[in-house]
């Protein structure tokens, strides 16, 4: 019981919430712990039959208490979904005349061709209930209810294909047409019954199943998410908290997180040996994760690598390396540009700068390793720096 | 000295703001989501509002959208997110400029500076972004002079998105610095009122067509 009321009476209670007729099913039904459909289902069984069900059901009706609580939400132990607890139901009418249906269907089925004609009725009564179910039923309902219909035609093409052949099997037999039609509209009769009867438990399973599915979608959404942020977000801040004493360090490992997260949270998977931007950012990352210095990545355009680039990629790094390594520069500036076939890449920092003149003819660094290896690959690179005004590398090269 | 309203939802962020900014502007009020700094910026009508883009309650261009035209403050978005959709939408949303929350104190207190004077403030990737959408003419343009950005200002453009500094712009293309901030605006104005689709695919990202 939910709303933390009186815990509920073993004796039997006719239930007056969710009722059809008097409240004597859902009582039963309550206090055997079975679901209502059954108990009904059984006593329309009994009245069919004999009509045993009936005097049972009267007797019931003036022998047992009604429940004396007002207002209870919380007794439709069959469901206990939230949407049903959320309000008091009186009768339901729809589901009393589908039931009614039934009954009278089962009872006219033996009585043969004669009443046949009679028992047209209470399927145009069940219609009627079944119209009530859909009208009550909100938009969103109705839509979710269409769905499987629309989803299965293939299926409902194969039921219909078997009506046809059983329909057809009767003619072949040379059954009596008069009696044949009676079964049939009382089988009809029945069925629709049934289906009204079914529909509120089918659609109530079938939306627990959804809340279920989303559920357990959710749910390995955030177990990936947790593995992420364990593997990588929660382990870089055991590290910082190891090295808080190295101001550097702690950047370092801030950045380098940083731009992880940010990959993982907005950039589209690219891939770094296939394609120019990636592969630039993948380098700049590199280098601030060696020398502790952050470095900005601008770039605009992207095309496919090829050796050239590859020659170009390798002059930028070093260029960066140098920037990180000797400029004292707080960040490094990366812009790459790629207009059509041509690629330009400036690295750039407001470090202390150097005179080119100066440096001696046996530094490698930016002769060989920048300007020397854009030349040899058809492009030119040009350092602008003076003492105090930091420096710009700029590389230029043509796609091959 | 600028009058600033500081919008942000992490507490500690403005608290640093507030620290780096130190006694360069005055911060005449804060506020933590959207509801909150629609009241305070209409209370204080501060010369330029700091903007961060994620922000309870729908978010920085919410407030941009509810306030256009009703306050003549001018505002600066400020963001951790990189994203283009980001930073395009609340441009197109009517911030006067777009830095990320790395920016250092000095050039924070700069670019408030410039904001409040009416001009616009592009961090590199914001520029870097300008320059991918209207990026070859795919397209012929339907309006020319909103759908395309002239030499001139692609040059700018590109040398922001290098680092440089407005001054080192000017000294860079022989031009004053007021040329600059002009050419820079034209491009803002561009940015804000061209229908070019990879603006508008951008924007749609953050349902701001």
């Amino acid at each position: 019981m939910v709303n933390g009321q009186a815990p509920p009476a073993a004796r039997l209670q006719r239930v007056a919430d969710g009722r059809l007729v008097a409240g004597v099913c859902r009582g039963m039904a309550a206090n055997l712990g079975v679901q209502v459909l059954v108990v009904r289902a059984a006593f329309v069984l009994l009245t069919a039959a004999s009509g045993l069900g009936f005097v049972v059901y009267a007797a019931l009706w003036v022998l047992v208490p009604r429940q004396d609580v007002p207002a209870v939400t919380g007794t439709d132990t069959g469901t206990g979904t939230a949407v049903a607890a959320g309000r008091r139901r009186g009768r339901d009418w729809g589901q009393l005349l589908a039931y009614t249906a039934v009954t009278c269907g089962l009872v006219s089925l033996p009585a043969g061709n004669r009443v046949a004609q009679f028992a047209l009725w209470p399927f145009v009564v069940c219609g009627i209930g079944a119209a009530i179910l859909w009208q009550q039923a909100d938009r969103d309902q109705r839509q979710r209810w269409m769905l499987p219909l629309r989803q299965m035609w293939l299926r409902s093409l194969l039921g219909l294909l078997l009506v046809i052949g059983g329909i057809g099997g009767f003619v072949v037999q040379n059954v009596d047409v008069g009696q044949a039609r009676s079964v049939v509209i009382a089988t009809l009769i029945i069925l629709t019954g049934v289906a009204v009867i079914a529909t509120p438990w089918v659609v109530r399973l079938w939306q627990d199943l959804d809340t279920e599915r989303h559920e357990r979608i959710r749910s390995q959404e955030r177990a990936e998410l947790a593995a992420h942020i364990h593997d990588s977000v929660l382990h870089t801040l055991t590290l910082i908290q190891r090295n808080a004493g190295d101001p550097r360090e702690v950047q370092r490992l801030a950045r380098s997180q940083e731009r992880t997260l940010r990959t993982w949270l907005y950039q589209p998977r690219a891939d770094p040996d296939q394609t120019f931007a990636p592969a630039i950012k993948a380098i700049a990352g590199e280098v601030e994760d060696d020398h502790g210095v952050p470095i900005e990545v601008v770039c605009v355009g992207d095309t496919a690598l090829d050796d050239r680039l590859g020659a170009a990629l390798q002059a930028a790094r070093e260029a960066m390396v140098n920037a990180a390594k000797y400029a004292e520069a707080p960040s490094v500036s990366v812009y790459a540009e790629v207009s059509g076939d041509e690629i330009a890449i400036f690295v750039r920092d407001r470090g202390k700068g150097f005179d080119l003149d100066r440096v001696p003819a046996d530094r490698m660094g930016v002769r060989g390793s920048i300007i020397g290896r854009m030349e040899r690959n058809g492009g030119k690179a040009s350092v602008r720096t003076g003492p105090g005004e930091g420096t710009e590398v700029r590389l230029e090269i043509s796609k091959s | 000295m600028k009058r600033v309203v500081l919008v942000d939802d992490h507490q500690m962020f403005r608290t640093g703001v507030k620290a780096e900014l130190g006694l360069n502007v005055e911060i005449v009020g804060e506020a933590g989501d959207v509801d909150e700094a629609i009241a305070v910026i209409k209370a204080t009508l501060p010369d330029v509002v700091l903007l961060d883009v994620h922000l309870p309650g729908g978010g920085g261009i919410e407030v941009l959208r509810r306030l256009t035209g009703t306050v003549p403050s001018r505002f600066l978005a400020l963001s951790v997110s990189d994203a283009a959709e980001d930073v395009i939408g609340v441009v197109r949303g009517g911030a006067r400029g777009y830095v990320t929350k790395t920016i250092s104190g000095p050039e924070l207190t700069d670019a408030i500076a410039r904001v409040a004077d009416g001009d616009a403030v592009f961090s590199p990737r914001l520029a870097g972004f300008v320059l991918d959408a209207f990026a070859a003419a795919d397209a012929p343009a339907a309006d020319p002079e909103l759908d395309q950005i002239t030499q001139r200002e692609r040059d700018v453009l590109r040398l922001i998105a290098r680092g440089y500094a407005y001054k080192e712009i000017a000294k860079e293309l022989f031009i004053s610095v007021k040329t600059v901030e002009t050419h820079v605006s034209s491009v803002l104005r561009k940015l804000q009122l061209s229908n070019r689709h990879e603006l508008s695919r951008w924007a749609a990202a953050r349902r701001l067509v």
